[in-house]
């Protein structure tokens, strides 16, 4: 219903909108080179934004990776170039499969389960009842906390001998579990985390989505006699698509880049067996005595790419499902 | 939006682009502008800059105040800036490399051969100290080449503190403590008497290698070879605790704060630990005592320093080196040593002369005067800027023994060939 009157006004403004600029034929050079310069003018600041901030850092980050910034290079600017050397390097090294399996399936097991369960809630607040807009207010808390904080607390509750995880289990005759520091348990710990930290976005930005969707398509459904299971399947879930496409690819971008979590709950240990391709760029620059900016920047450059070819998946997605 | 009339909206265009504009030229200025304001630092000549890693002592300490009245002694202001430790080796690089370093940085002990290497450092020599009277054992971390780019303001170490309460009651003497079977012996009693044995730092970043050092260094192992029988023979001195029981699994991400917080708690036997808790250990509520490492076949193992040194980045402005240098003699006379050690409570003077007077204060602090006389640099043995990648690998491989996924000897292998790799 919405949606239909929105391309009503729309149509309306272009309709109005449209004798206005055919109306006052302006005298042709002049009026065109003010507007032109008007218009770059209206640009620039955007423009300076995205160089300054954008453009310049990325380029910065290409750059450090291609020479060899040791500190010392890096203090006196004669860095040698080294081409594609630390790529090789990183590519080469013994950690980089690790790495990469690792950030896989923190990825994706983190994404898919801050998903289904973040649609879960949002079907479940859907349905108004008392206290849904204060039980659904206290499932953004863990989006208000800062990661320090969640972090942190995450990993006192899953202590080894004191934390309130274990003594829980302990009561259900579970012996000791080494969360953060078996080697087996390290990465599931920080993906639990993860996906805890991840589900008020999916809440939040599928619960809108929900709301887009027609109650008179239930009603149909219902008149039709399908049952709530096949209300969610057959149009729930179906017109929820672009909704869950944005959500998923954004959800795939912020994860990729996740040190914080990690960071602070294993540091990428035991040794690295919770080590992702963020935390290890993170731990090369800032996380020994002796920063080595290059090979970090090459892996934090890595990632770019991915996070680039998973939004270009996104775009011709999208681009075939609005020819069909 | 309503549509605008012809004028008017020519006017609007002109208005927005005016401003767009001037926004855009007062950006470029601030960044500009922003480029000067960093060669300030020099163009004030009764300001003086001072980093150091102490952001828990903010304005109002004792700290602060020490550092304000070395700046009052040579007739200027010191304007004070506190970075996380490892946040301040980076801060550090990047004024360097911006021309816009501090005249003081107060740096952890490793990091010095580290910022010296890039040549942003000035030698104690040209700044006329003689830094003869200073320990060699704790000066040596700041000597790249024979030059002395900084001096200690102070060190500290590792030693172990017990719980005399549950000492007693397991029947633990402490002064049976001699080598490591002896103190694994104690750490039995003490768990078979239903307490915990120990917890020390075994966290994957240099907290853990500084932990594991005592105990390497006490088995007579050597920073270059990693993979040698020694190192293995110490790194299966903790996992074969952890797989007793004597020490928690949770050491494996424990940091030194956190083990300090178990050991507070009174359920613990024994704490690796430093010199900076000193004060702690005696406000605890029961009573604690303090043994030296021991080394695997008796005597005092060696641990590593810790503590921080005065160093003088390279200034463009040559002129400013003589404030300077009344500051850092300021901070490093006799007394000026002992007052840094009373405002911290954690630091032991790094002279014979400022640990006798530090000692006719308080006679207490006699096991950690010893402790620091025979600690040993991480970056000396001519380790200098190889030390952090050695560590790394050491660290790595502690973790990975610790957690079960290596033995010993096989991760200090891997450890050993990572960081010839690494330094080669």
């Amino acid at each position: 219903m919405r949606s239909t009157m929105n391309s009503i006004t729309a149509a309306e403004v272009a309709g109005a909108a449209a004798p206005a600029t055919t109306a006052g034929v302006p005298p042709p050079r002049r009026r065109m080179s003010s507007t032109r310069w008007a218009a770059l003018a209206f640009l620039a600041p955007l423009a300076a934004y995205l160089a300054i901030f954008y453009a310049y850092p990325l380029y910065r980050n290409v750059e450090l990776s291609l020479h060899d910034y040791t500190p010392r290079a890096f203090v006196q600017g004669n860095a040698e170039f080294l081409g594609l050397d630390n790529y090789a390097d990183v590519v080469s090294s013994s950690m980089f499969g690790l790495a990469l399996r690792n950030t896989a399936l923190f990825v994706l097991i983190s994404i898919v389960a801050q998903y289904a369960v973040g649609l879960a809630l949002a079907v479940f607040f859907h349905r108004r009842f008392r206290l849904s807009a204060v039980l659904r207010a206290m499932f953004l808390v863990p989006w208000l906390l800062p990661l320090i904080v969640s972090a942190s607390t995450w990993s006192w509750m899953l202590n080894s001998e004191n934390g309130i995880v274990n003594s829980v289990l302990g009561a259900f005759g579970i012996g000791q579990i080494n969360w953060l520091t078996s080697p087996d348990w390290a990465l599931w710990s920080v993906i639990i985390a993860n996906i805890w930290l991840g589900i008020p976005f999916n809440l939040v930005i599928l619960y809108a989505g929900l709301q887009n969707i027609s109650g008179d398509l239930y009603e149909a459904a219902a008149l039709d006699g399908a049952n709530a299971w096949q209300r969610f399947w057959r149009v729930t879930f179906p017109l929820l698509r672009p909704v869950s496409a944005i959500t998923l690819l954004l959800g795939l971008i912020y994860t990729l880049k996740v040190v914080d979590v990690i960071w602070i709950m294993t540091t990428g240990g035991p040794g690295n067996a919770s080590l992702t391709l963020a935390v290890w760029s993170y731990r090369e620059a800032f996380g020994t005595g002796q920063p080595d900016f290059s090979p970090a920047a090459a892996v934090g450059n890595m990632l770019i790419v991915i996070a680039l070819a998973a939004g270009f998946v996104y775009l011709y997605l999208q681009r075939r499902q609005e020819r069909t | 939006m309503k549509r605008l009339t012809k004028p008017a909206r020519a006017q609007f265009m002109r208005l927005g682009a005016a401003g767009s504009a001037m926004l855009f030229v007062t950006a470029m200025a601030a960044c500009s502008s922003s480029d000067d304001d960093g060669g300030s630092t020099e163009a004030s000549n009764d300001t003086y800059t001072w980093w150091d890693p102490y952001p828990q002592h903010d304005e109002g300490s004792d700290w602060a105040q020490r550092v304000a009245a070395c700046g009052d002694e040579a007739g200027v202001t010191i304007e004070r800036t506190a970075y996380d430790t490892t946040a301040l080796t980076n801060q550090a690089l990047l004024s360097a490399q911006e021309g816009t370093a501090p005249d003081i940085i107060l740096l952890d002990n490793p990091a010095v051969s580290t910022l010296a290497d890039t040549g942003m450092l000035t030698t104690m020599e040209e700044f006329g100290f003689d830094t003869s009277e200073f320990d060699e054992n704790l000066l040596a971390a700041g000597v790249v080449d024979g030059d002395a780019y900084g001096i200690p303001i102070g060190a500290n170490t590792l030693a172990i503190y017990y719980n005399q309460q549950i000492l007693d009651a397991a029947g633990v003497d402490p002064a049976s403590i001699s080598d490591w079977a002896s103190l694994t012996t104690a750490l039995q009693q003490v768990t078979a008497a239903g307490h915990k044995g120990i917890t020390f730092a075994g966290i994957g970043t240099e907290e853990g290698s500084f932990q594991f050092l005592p105990w390497f260094w006490g088995a007579g192992a050597d920073l270059r070879d990693l993979e040698s029988a020694e190192a293995a023979e110490a790194l299966a001195l903790w996992t074969g605790w952890l797989e007793a029981g004597y020490a928690p699994n949770s050491v494996i991400t424990n940091s030194q704060n956190t083990t300090w917080e178990e050991f507070l708690t009174g359920t613990f036997g024994f704490a690796v630990n430093g010199t900076w808790q000193v004060n702690s250990a005696a406000e605890a509520g029961f009573p604690t005592g303090v043994i030296s490492v021991p080394g695997v076949d008796g005597g005092t193992a060696p641990t590593p320093t810790g503590g921080e040194f005065i160093t003088a980045p390279v200034q463009d402005d040559e002129s400013r080196y003589d404030v300077t240098t009344q500051i850092v003699e300021c901070m490093t006379t006799p007394e000026g040593l002992v007052e840094t050690a009373n405002t911290f409570a954690y630091y032991i003077p790094p002279t014979q002369a400022g640990q006798e007077a530090l000692l006719s204060e308080d006679p207490s602090l006699q096991p950690w005067v010893d402790a620091v006389r025979t600690a040993k640099g991480r970056t000396s043995d001519d380790l200098g800027t190889d030390y952090p990648l050695i560590s790394e690998a050491l660290w790595t491989a502690v973790q990975n023994a610790l957690s079960g996924s290596m033995s010993p000897e096989e991760a200090l292998a891997e450890a050993q060939a990572n960081a010839e790799s690494a330094t080669e």
